[in-house]
């Protein structure tokens, strides 16, 4: 038991230094989609409602089961389709103008 | 440890590396659509061999698969909606509302874990603390998130609210809490005392956001960020799975860093944004809001228009009154008429400009402006002194050259230094203060023109007379 503990609490540290290596590292220009994409991530916990279903026995099991995989499932499917939207959002400038405009400029 | 656990092992190391790749590619604009992708995918990945692992290691019931399925496309559905129907300006609310349902879904893994024991005896120190730190961290994140877009929304005031006495009824919550949580440990379980810390953690979230400010913000969604994937983490603790330690971790780590960037662009300690106080002087901005407007050089639309059509580099300046008169696309399309006509168009953004981090970011990506034109502080910064006209849209104590001296509610506050350009235009509804409550001297220097008009009419305005003098 306390073996499992230790590898899982050094899992928990060296993965709080890579978050924290990683996240310094990206600019503010894209802090709200990176932050609604770390949202999404954290709709991992939609992996405890499947665990916690399989170990269910008992109605108020259920009805938490029920509870963990609404609010999971809003969150995972949520975030990741806002974020993709967003980041849709953020383009270049375009190479050229469409041809109507540069008709116009010259 | 057996065949199976070997294999689902792997393959969580497969998802936890998707997700790191996918968060490194969001450092760069033109790959963070991938990187969000490939995080995308790691999280498929992970769920299949989640639901794998189940289904053969414990097998499970009908009724328990049943509540699951009926939850995840009831959830599902509800989150894509909302995500495909959002306003841009409404983004923080919804990443508000996204943290609190992943607070409440550890909320509800935990309790279930707690569950599987009658009374919750008998889980060993190793599952019971992780199970009561989850209930503490993910109650706090639930309730508190909730009145933080309640606050965004408009639905509870967004002033912040406090009552006499509040301290001492905070700390008497947490002490509830903390002790109800020494209890289940020490005395192996109950479920009584685990509700108990459940609805003490549930009503310290809202003690803890309500006297927040709405210009503290971009602090708060990013601490509740935090303590989401932390609870995350604990749940991940609760029933030995490493995918959700390692994820609720690089989140935790995600809303650390956000916070603490936010907390000193805004000249701010965490703590004191939490435990309330400052900015909490409505009084204060009454006295200054009567400023008389004798040293005040007024100008108007056709003045304006005349000054950006002879310049040859223009910066833009936007702050929340921009976004909160929705007047991001008056403002791309201003910066396109300029553009086309040659003239050099970049928008200085300041680390807290919008309600979230990066907010105005995405205001201006969704007006179709280019990445590229969007400069963070510090290029900002460089580039003002050879600028002809700085435009501040809606902007104030960010601008506020106050910052620079000490002894004041901005002092040391990093600010855009758009006093060094040659000339400055200011466009706001009034003179009235910002959150900091002071006075700008800006207002009042020689070379700045106030435009007094809403953001999205005065910039309308300002393109209709800057046509004349462009197109001729």
């Amino acid at each position: 038991m306390t073996e499992t503990l230790y590898a899982n609490l050094a899992i928990f540290l060296l993965s709080l230094l890579v978050g924290f290596e990683v996240i310094s590292k990206i600019p503010s220009t894209l802090h709200t989609p990176m932050m609604s994409g770390a949202n999404a991530i954290h709709g991992v916990v939609v992996v405890g409602a499947i665990i916690t279903a399989s170990l269910a026995d008992s109605p108020a099991g259920y009805l938490l089961t029920l509870v963990a995989g609404a609010l999971a499932a809003a969150n995972v499917c949520g975030g990741y389709v806002v974020t993709d939207r967003m980041l849709k959002m953020f383009t270049r400038p375009e190479p050229a103008p469409d041809d109507q405009d540069s008709e116009t400029v010259r | 440890m057996s065949t199976l656990s070997f294999v689902t092992g792997l393959v969580y190391l497969l998802a936890a590396t998707l997700f790191v790749v996918g968060l490194h590619l969001m450092r760069a604009p033109s790959t963070a659509r991938r990187g969000n992708q490939i995080s995308a995918v790691g999280m498929v990945v992970g769920v299949t061999a989640s639901i794998n692992f189940a289904l053969v290691e414990h097998g499970g019931n009908a009724w328990a698969w049943g509540a699951l399925v009926v939850g995840l496309v009831c959830g599902a559905a509800w989150g894509v909606v909302r995500a495909r129907t959002v306003q841009m300006t409404d983004m923080p609310q919804l990443v508000s509302l996204f943290n609190a349902v992943g607070g409440g879904a550890a909320v509800a893994v935990a309790f279930a874990t707690f569950l599987l024991y009658p009374g919750g005896a008998g889980l060993g120190a190793t599952t019971a603390i992780p199970v009561v730190l989850d209930v503490l961290i993910g109650s706090v994140t639930f309730s508190g998130s909730l009145i933080a877009a309640g606050k965004l929304q408009g639905l509870v005031p967004g002033r912040p609210l406090t009552f006499p006495g509040a301290r001492l009824v905070n700390a008497l919550v947490v002490s509830v809490a903390l002790v109800a949580g020494v209890l289940v440990l020490v005395l192996d379980g109950g479920v009584l005392r685990l509700t108990v810390v459940l609805v003490a953690a549930l009503t310290f979230g809202v003690l803890m956001v309500l006297p927040i400010g709405g210009a503290d913000a971009p602090v708060v969604v990013s601490l509740l960020n935090a303590l989401t994937g932390l609870a995350v983490a604990m749940a991940g603790f609760a029933i030995d799975n490493q995918l959700m330690i390692i994820a609720g971790a690089l989140v935790g780590a995600a809303g650390t860093i956000l916070t603490l960037q936010m907390a000193q662009a805004m000249n701010r300690s965490v703590g004191a944004i939490i435990v309330g106080g400052f900015g909490t002087g409505d009084a204060a901005s009454a006295t200054v809001a009567g400023a008389d407007l004798t040293d005040v050089r007024q100008v108007t639309a056709d003045d304006l228009a005349i000054e950006l059509a002879y310049a040859q580099r223009v910066m833009i300046v936007p702050g929340f009154g921009l976004a909160a008169a929705q007047a991001q696309h008056e403002v791309a399309d201003l910066a396109k008429v300029l553009t086309d006509h040659g003239i050099d168009v970049k928008y200085a953004i300041h680390p807290v400009a919008g309600r979230m981090p990066g907010h105005m970011n995405v205001l201006l990506a969704e007006a179709s402006v280019p990445y590229t034109q969007m400069l963070e502080i510090d290029a900002a910064n460089a580039a003002f002194a050879t600028c002809d006209v700085a435009l501040v849209v809606g902007a104030n104590d960010v601008t506020n050259p106050m910052a620079r001296r000490p002894g004041n509610a901005v002092s040391g506050m990093p600010i855009l230094d758009v006093d060094h350009a040659k000339s400055v235009v200011v466009l706001k509804r009034s003179m009235s203060p910002g959150y900091a409550g002071i006075a700008n001297p800006l207002f009042t220097d020689p070379k700045t023109g106030m435009f007094f008009a809403d953001a999205k009419q005065g910039l309308a305005d300002t393109i209709v007379a800057l046509k004349q003098y462009v197109t001729a």
